[in-house]
């Protein structure tokens, strides 16, 4: 029997490792995080034709073994057998492209000097012949003195082959010694130059393709339409299925309701378990739809030339091309557009983004704006051109991002890690996607929120819950329940503290379930001011009320502390899975708070000194 | 001359990889990407906004460097 255990895949980016990975462990994949660091850890297992059963690991990609990133950390502890928690790989399966040997190879060979067992895997073979590359394999084989195999993504047969080299005896090691790194390059050119017939350096497709998507001005406006499409579909077909899982949710509440007597554990059920269940999984549909985008522009190679296109603005902002994209997701929702933040390679450029990632105004806010806006601000016409009220809605969306400048240039100012920051971005050749690695992708993105994101969602539901449930009102109250419950007293007790930019003791309470969502914020709203009804009918009759109770002033006080508050519990809950560290969890809290209570107070003292 | 300075589809063979200090961590990069002496480079293009970062091929591969990246690397002209 053969004594091969486990396995581990490695191979430069885009050498289409995962895709391997799939087909070899389908479904049967563990998706975590390795401890102590934020580098995605895939653990799957498959099956031997002997029976036996292989672990498998897929190492993060690695573009030398001299690690300049975490994610490379990780590959070479792993290779070396210097985790702790991880057992040295019996194999080395290195994957390689076909149509990319001269960068892969020499990783290749740095890997083989740290005298482990390795076979070669030649993948994307189709892709190989279609543009007549021709490879001897028996020729690089005997060069690289380990077994090869080819392999073709969806393609089962070099599959088999692999399966049976893993089922016998590891391949003997050849000890390669110490060797330079020119002398690496001069093996890989001397070997390509004996078993490998390239007849051109690109592929035809790519040079046009990128001729047009890298154009200085159509590359830029084919960005703008894809974006745009994006960001309408996550708004346009997210909205029915999120609408179905409100009403589902509803409905099971209501069935819950009628089934039940009153009392806690009914309040609890509805009010706190369904109520939290319902706000985890109302994120979904906008995640899968925005990762459905993501994923796929990420397999067929467009995301990086974005970040290309992209970059130098990003850059002066203190951040990375790469970056672009989980900033504007986060304008649908930060959730998915700090998830996002993994493609950021640079770990510093990486926790920028989630930082900033909540000063994007998401739709969340919308009805939030949509109220104060509509009762405060009179629908004229300024300059003879614009709507008032439309100047101010677009004046938050600006102060959101504009501060989020502010913040970004701020952090690099401030990092330790003075070392600068490289893009050295590999724009890989464009491939159709493999619409089972991205069936597989919105898969473990949807564990990772409900499983990580919605524990922690769901505690703080029921903790939210519990002080708005007690204590409970007297008998025949005069003020609504809310009032007398610990949110209540504390809301009363943050007036001290939040007088000073205007806000009632009303919008105090109203906050405080408002932690949960900022939409809550309407309803919580209409609950102190005891209107009944449903959302709608809250908001048209909270509209009328708050125009006559509250200042201009405040208003804007509270329109203004919304752009900045981190009112969202899925937001921190989802930085803590990201980074994982409560310390950036609470420096993103009291950075946005204390940013939040100034804006507010600037603009609180200044229309009503102005008024 | 310097990678930086190509001119559009213009191709080069590299001379040197320069480091700026002593633990220059994007310089050794660039040598494991394929940046070392004798290798043929092409620039592709170079991105809106003032043309940086560019589009560089080298070997089967194209890389996006960032001009104060490409300033480390040498070349001699075709």
């Amino acid at each position: 029997m053969s004594s091969i255990q486990h396995i581990a895949l490695i191979g430069n980016p885009n050498c289409g490792k995962t895709s391997l990975f799939n087909q070899l462990t389908g479904a049967r994949q563990k998706v975590a995080n390795y401890a102590g660091v934020t580098v995605e850890r895939k653990e799957g297992f498959v099956n031997l034709p002997s029976g036996r059963r292989l672990r498998v690991l897929d190492l993060p990609g690695a573009y030398s073994l001299a690690a300049t990133s975490p994610d490379e950390a990780i590959t070479r502890a792993i290779c070396l057998g210097e985790m702790p928690s991880e057992p040295m790989p019996d194999v080395l399966v290195c994957v390689v492209d076909a149509t990319n040997l001269r960068l892969h190879l020499r990783f290749v060979l740095e890997v083989q000097h740290l005298g482990r067992p390795m076979v070669l895997v030649l993948n994307m073979m189709d892709d190989a012949k279609r543009r007549g590359i021709k490879i001897d394999t028996a020729k690089l084989a005997a060069h690289l003195a380990m077994p090869v195999v080819e392999t073709v993504a969806l393609n089962k047969q070099g599959i088999d082959k692999l399966l049976v080299l893993l089922d016998a005896e590891p391949p003997t090691v050849v000890n390669r010694g110490v060797t330079e790194q020119s002398d690496i390059h001069q093996q890989v050119r001397a070997i390509l130059a004996d078993a490998v017939v390239m007849p051109t350096d690109t592929d035809r497709r790519d040079d046009v393709l990128d001729s047009v998507l890298l154009h200085p001005v159509a590359g830029l406006l084919i960005l703008a339409t894809l974006m745009f499409l994006m960001f309408q579909a996550v708004f346009a077909w997210a909205a029915p299925f999120m609408d179905g899982i409100e009403a589902g949710m509803g409905w099971l509440s209501d069935i819950v309701a009628t089934q039940m007597n009153d009392g806690l554990l009914k309040s609890l059920i509805v009010d706190a378990v369904l109520a939290g269940v319902g706000g985890v999984l109302v994120f979904l549909p906008q995640i899968l739809i925005l990762f459905l985008f993501i994923l796929s522009l990420e397999e067929s190679g467009y995301l990086p030339r974005a970040a290309f296109l992209l970059d130098r603005l990003m850059f002066k902002a203190g951040l990375t091309g790469r970056a672009f994209i989980p900033l504007l997701s986060s304008f649908a929702c930060a959730v998915p557009g700090i998830m996002a933040t993994r493609s950021i390679s640079d770990p510093r450029d990486r926790l920028t983004t989630i930082m900033v990632a909540p000063l994007m105004t998401c739709s969340a806010r919308l009805p939030v704006y949509a109220l104060l806006i509509g009762a405060f601000i009179p629908a004229q016409t300024v300059w003879g051109l614009f709507n008032l009220q439309g100047l101010v809605l677009f004046a938050l969306y600006a102060g959101g991002i504009v501060s989020a400048l502010v913040v970004a240039t701020v952090m690099k100012y401030f990092q330790r890690d003075k070392s600068a920051h490289a893009l050295l971005l590999e724009l890989p050749s464009y491939r159709l996607p493999n619409w089972h690695n991205v069936a597989l992708g919105l898969y473990e993105r949807a564990m990772i929120f409900i499983k990580r994101v919605g524990g922690i969602i769901l505690a703080l539901t029921i903790l939210l819950w519990v002080l708005l449930t007690f204590p409970h009102a007297p008998e025949n109250a005069a003020l609504p329940a809310i009032d007398y419950s610990f949110a209540g007293q504390l809301g009363h007790a943050l007036v001290f503290i939040f007088a000073p930019i205007g806000f009632t003791w009303q919008i105090c309470i109203a906050l405080i379930p408002a932690m949960a969502a900022r939409e809550v914020v309407v309803a919580a709203l209409g609950t102190v001011y005891a209107i009944a009804g449903n959302d709608e009918a809250i908001a048209e009759q909270l509209g009328s009320l708050v125009a006559t109770q509250w200042s201009l002033a405040t208003a804007l006080s509270l329109l203004v502390w919304f752009v900045f508050a981190p009112q969202c519990l899925a937001t921190l809950a989802t930085v803590k899975r990201e980074t994982g560290s409560w310390r950036m969890v609470g420096m993103m809290t009291f950075y946005l708070f204390a940013l939040a209570y100034l804006a507010a107070f600037i603009t609180y003292r200044t229309v009503l000194a102005l008024s | 001359m310097f990678l930086s300075q190509l001119s559009h589809n213009q191709s080069a063979i590299v001379d040197t990889v320069q480091a700026q200090g002593t633990q220059d961590t994007i310089a050794q990069r660039l040598s494991e990407l394929g940046f070392v002496a004798g290798e043929q480079v092409r620039l592709i293009g170079r991105a809106p906004f003032g043309g940086d970062p560019i589009l560089v091929q080298i070997g089967f591969t194209r890389f996006a460097l960032r001009l104060s990246e490409a300033e480390r690397v040498v070349v001699v002209g075709l």
